[in-house]
């Protein structure tokens, strides 16, 4: 691994160092953002009054393909970026490639297991449960459609200008980004679907 | 929302306002026109990165919304003057608190700390500028555009009238009809992304950009405070984020978090407003005590006393602010034990804030004190805050808050806690920072006609309140019948608001005095200060320091000036690295208000065609490589040769 025994490029300049930090803090308020969003899940999700309790909606199996779906990208993204610090632009961008399938896959699925809730009776207006959901997972959700269009941006900027010190910086905040989010995708998936399932 | 209720109408107040806001729009339009000055403003100011700059904006607006919200507060001053007044109607005097309350807080309180914080804090570091520049404009024209766009709720539209705190169910839509708080919601968001952005930022700044040699504990206090406030503003504003979402949702679209019928509940307001609430008053009271620390070390010319404990104090503090939020609702249904928890972690804060107290006094203790205005709005600190202290720990006390909850007691508490707090520390900045910023001192007779106005306006006004509180009178009343004795007190408080508001005037009066006529020969140092940004000239170089300094000690410029350090050297002078202007900021967050504006109208299609705006900004600012321009050095050495005179 001779390669990864000097700073990495992403490191290279003060800037990234500062940029790469303030993602850092950043990340720290959504942590907070989202605890917040599974904090008012928490006190409403019991409130299902004149809709379906969570046990008669959640398919566990969508959700599975949708939690296989993210983890995977999640893995994938980490090799786009073990491509990136070894200076293979083109395996780096198939990864990335993939990474974006995946989450393009997964955002399909979320949206179906949300028009089947539709139909199931549940929507964000239906009682204080839908709202602190529909909140919860669509934040989520939201996250990871932005991500998708911020790392379009980054593969056709790579395209362009190569791996440079300031790509490598985008692009490895960018991964920071997309890990985070399978980790609060993991939180969802244990307090929302399998506590409501159980 | 049905366009024949546009514009308020039905109130000649608002008519007026209208009529003056259209025309003063025309009139300053015009003026630039006329004077040629917009391609100036855009280039020197729009669309600037520069962090001195982006301060001055930052105070600019800070004192305009101290403009607003004081005619607020004076025009509920005048309606309880007198038992039964008919000046301003109930509806009128709700919209009129809650606007008050907003205002001041977010729009005058912050933008002002916030802006001398940003002028002041990289220097101390001996820093170049903040971390991200172009951020930093960002913060600024988000938190403008959440303020100019709250602000405009009076003429087009309607206020929120739910109090500055919002509570559930009553600004929700079953009781707030009206689109007043869908600005209170959308504002507030808006202006939150640039707090957040600025915290985030300078924290940045403070652990990365400091000179050689700076460690942590050399750091200036107000730096120092700087810090502690960014981690809260991390820490509490997203969950403002969240509660504002959460109320925008409920209102615009028919969530119900927070309606009873279908589950929700008020109280998740509650609890999110206060887990904000309460740091944020720490998130403002913070860098003024930072303020204060810087002043009073130097006109009593002499090191802060218990650099240590005030640095444990401030992160003390912090931590306890983050577990004290129940206490703005003891009344609301907790059992005895939370209330308990709550009254005692309320009740601890107090000892972190009096150990600074105490290193303020034995700072001035055997120093030789010099009564400038920077330093009377220190000393007027003292006492007054005090008195707001006191009363904080006698409403802490969750059995007998149930005498004097939400009553005038409450209010006078928490004016004697913010007005000493942080308008003091910002009036004391100001004096004393104003020579960095504008190259000129404000004028000292002018300052004290400034000074004792509003000290004695301020404790007219709020005084008498502790009385009538405890007398029973409530908050928020808009009218009492005579029988209730609380007739002079008031009066006595109108009075007082008066006075206040005059002295204000004179601080109006004085910037523009000393702009005029005030002497432009006062060097880098008019002080003889101790902390590393008066060892820039005054007002600051572009590039701020020509030479970093190496940094040995605490109070490292005073070090400097007694070992004769203060002198730079032509070879160590290198071109400087700068970041270039953007107009991304201003135009982001320009399209943010627009979307924003819709929203407010519940126009949803409008507000998603025009999102459009929002992403396009974002993909912009991704495809931005500029990479900022270098000084060369020849140009910095004259520059300094210019200011320092001969080297």
């Amino acid at each position: 691994m001779a390669s990864h025994t000097s700073t990495p490029l992403e490191y290279s300049t003060k800037q990234n160092e500062m940029n790469i930090l303030g993602f850092w803090i950043f990340l720290g308020a959504e942590i907070v953002l989202f605890s917040t969003l599974f904090a008012s899940y928490a006190v409403l999700e019991g409130s299902t009054v004149g809709g379906p309790a969570q046990g008669e909606i959640f398919v566990l199996k969508d959700v599975l393909i949708e939690t296989f779906l993210l983890l995977t990208s999640s893995f994938t993204m980490g090799l786009a970026l073990h491509q990136m610090r070894d200076n293979n632009k083109t395996a780096m961008l198939v990864w990335t490639v993939i990474t974006l399938l995946l989450g393009a896959g997964f955002v399909y699925f979320e949206i179906n297991e949300f028009i089947h809730y539709v139909h199931e009776g549940l929507t964000m207006q239906t009682n204080a449960f839908g709202s602190a959901f529909f909140t919860l997972l669509g934040t989520h959700g939201l996250h990871v459609s932005l991500g998708i269009g911020w790392v379009l941006m980054l593969i056709i900027q790579i395209l362009r200008r190569g791996i440079t010190a300031v790509t490598a910086r985008k692009f490895f905040i960018v991964s920071l980004y997309w890990h985070f989010l399978d980790v609060v995708w993991i939180f969802i998936f244990t307090f929302v679907y399998l506590k409501g399932l159980m | 929302m049905d366009l024949s209720n546009f514009f308020v109408t039905g109130d000649p107040l608002i008519l007026g306002s209208q009529i003056a806001i259209g025309l003063t729009m025309v009139g300053l339009v015009v003026l630039i026109t006329y004077l040629k000055k917009w391609k100036w403003l855009w280039e020197e100011w729009f669309t600037t990165v520069d962090h001195k700059k982006i301060g001055i904006m930052y105070i600019i607006a800070g004192v305009l919304m101290f403009f607003r919200g004081g005619v607020d507060g004076l025009m509920m001053r005048t309606q309880t003057s007198r038992p039964n007044m008919e000046f301003l109607d109930a509806q009128h005097y709700n919209e009129v608190f809650t606007t008050h309350g907003v205002v001041m807080i977010l729009f005058m309180a912050m933008p002002l700390l916030i802006g001398i914080i940003n002028v002041v804090m990289p220097l101390q570091i001996g820093a170049r500028d903040v971390a991200f520049p172009k951020l930093n404009a960002l913060s600024f024209w988000t938190f403008f555009v959440g303020a100019m766009l709250f602000n405009v709720s009076f003429v087009i539209g309607g206020s929120p009238d739910a109090g500055w705190t919002a509570y559930m169910p009553l600004a929700g839509k079953e009781f707030s009809p009206d689109i007043g708080n869908n600005y209170y919601a959308i504002a507030l968001q808006i202006a939150g992304i640039g707090t957040l952005a600025s915290g985030i930022n300078f924290i940045v700044t403070i652990l990365k950009m400091r000179a050689p040699g700076m460690k942590l504990m050399r750091m200036p206090m107000f730096t120092w405070t700087t810090l502690v406030t960014s981690v809260l503003i991390v820490a509490a504003f997203p969950i403002l984020t969240v509660a504002l979402a959460q109320m925008s949702l409920d209102r615009i679209f028919g969530a119900h978090f927070f309606t009873v019928a279908a589950g929700g509940d008020p109280m998740l307001w509650l609890n999110l407003f206060w887990l904000w609430g309460h740091p944020e008053v720490y998130i403002v009271v913070l860098p003024a005590f930072g303020m204060f620390s810087e002043v009073i070390a130097t006109f009593s010319r002499k090191n802060l006393f218990g650099y240590a404990t005030m640095v444990l104090s401030i992160v003390g503090i912090a931590f306890l602010s983050m577990l004290v939020w129940v206490h703005h609702f003891y009344t609301m249904g907790n059992s005895a034990a939370v209330n308990s928890v709550f009254s005692i972690t309320t009740m601890m804060i107090a000892i972190p804030t009096g150990v600074k107290i105490f290193n303020w006094l034995f700072t001035m203790r055997k120093g030789r004190i010099k009564f400038s205005n920077a330093m009377l709005w220190s000393l007027a600190f003292i006492p007054c805050f005090t008195i707001g202290g006191v009363t904080g720990v006698m409403l802490a006390m969750a059995a007998a808050d149930y005498q004097y909850h939400n009553t005038m007691f409450l209010v006078a508490h928490f004016h004697y806690v913010l007005i000493p707090g942080v308008v003091f520390a910002v009036f004391a900045g100001l004096y004393y920072w104003w020579p960095k910023m504008f190259g000129f001192k404000l004028n000292e007779k002018i300052g004290k006609w400034h000074f004792w106005l509003f000290i004695i306006g301020f404790n007219l006004t709020f005084m008498p309140m502790f009385f009538i509180g405890l007398d029973g009178m409530s908050r928020r009343m808009y009218t009492y019948s005579e029988s209730t004795g609380w007739g002079p007190w008031l009066l006595l408080s109108a009075i007082g608001a008066f006075i206040l508001a005059a002295g204000f005037a004179a601080l109006v009066y004085n910037i523009y005095w000393s702009f005029r006529y005030a002497s432009r020969d006062i060097g880098g140092d008019p002080w003889d200060a101790r902390t590393l940004e008066w060892a820039t000239a005054s007002p600051v170089q572009e590039y701020n320091f020509a030479v970093v300094p190496e940094v040995s000690d605490h109070d490292e410029f005073w070090n400097m000036k007694k070992a004769g350090r203060t002198k730079i050297k032509r070879e160590d002078i290198k071109d400087i690295h700068m970041p270039s202007s953007s107009g991304i900021p201003i135009l982001f967050s320009i399209a943010l208000g627009i979307v924003g504006f819709f929203l407010v109208f519940e126009w949803i299609t409008l507000a998603a065609i025009f999102s459009v705006l929002i992403i396009a900004g974002l993909i912009a600012n991704s495809f931005d490589y500029d990479d900022g321009y270098h000084i060369p050095a020849e140009k910095v050495w004259e520059t300094e040769r210019k200011w320092r005179g001969d080297l």
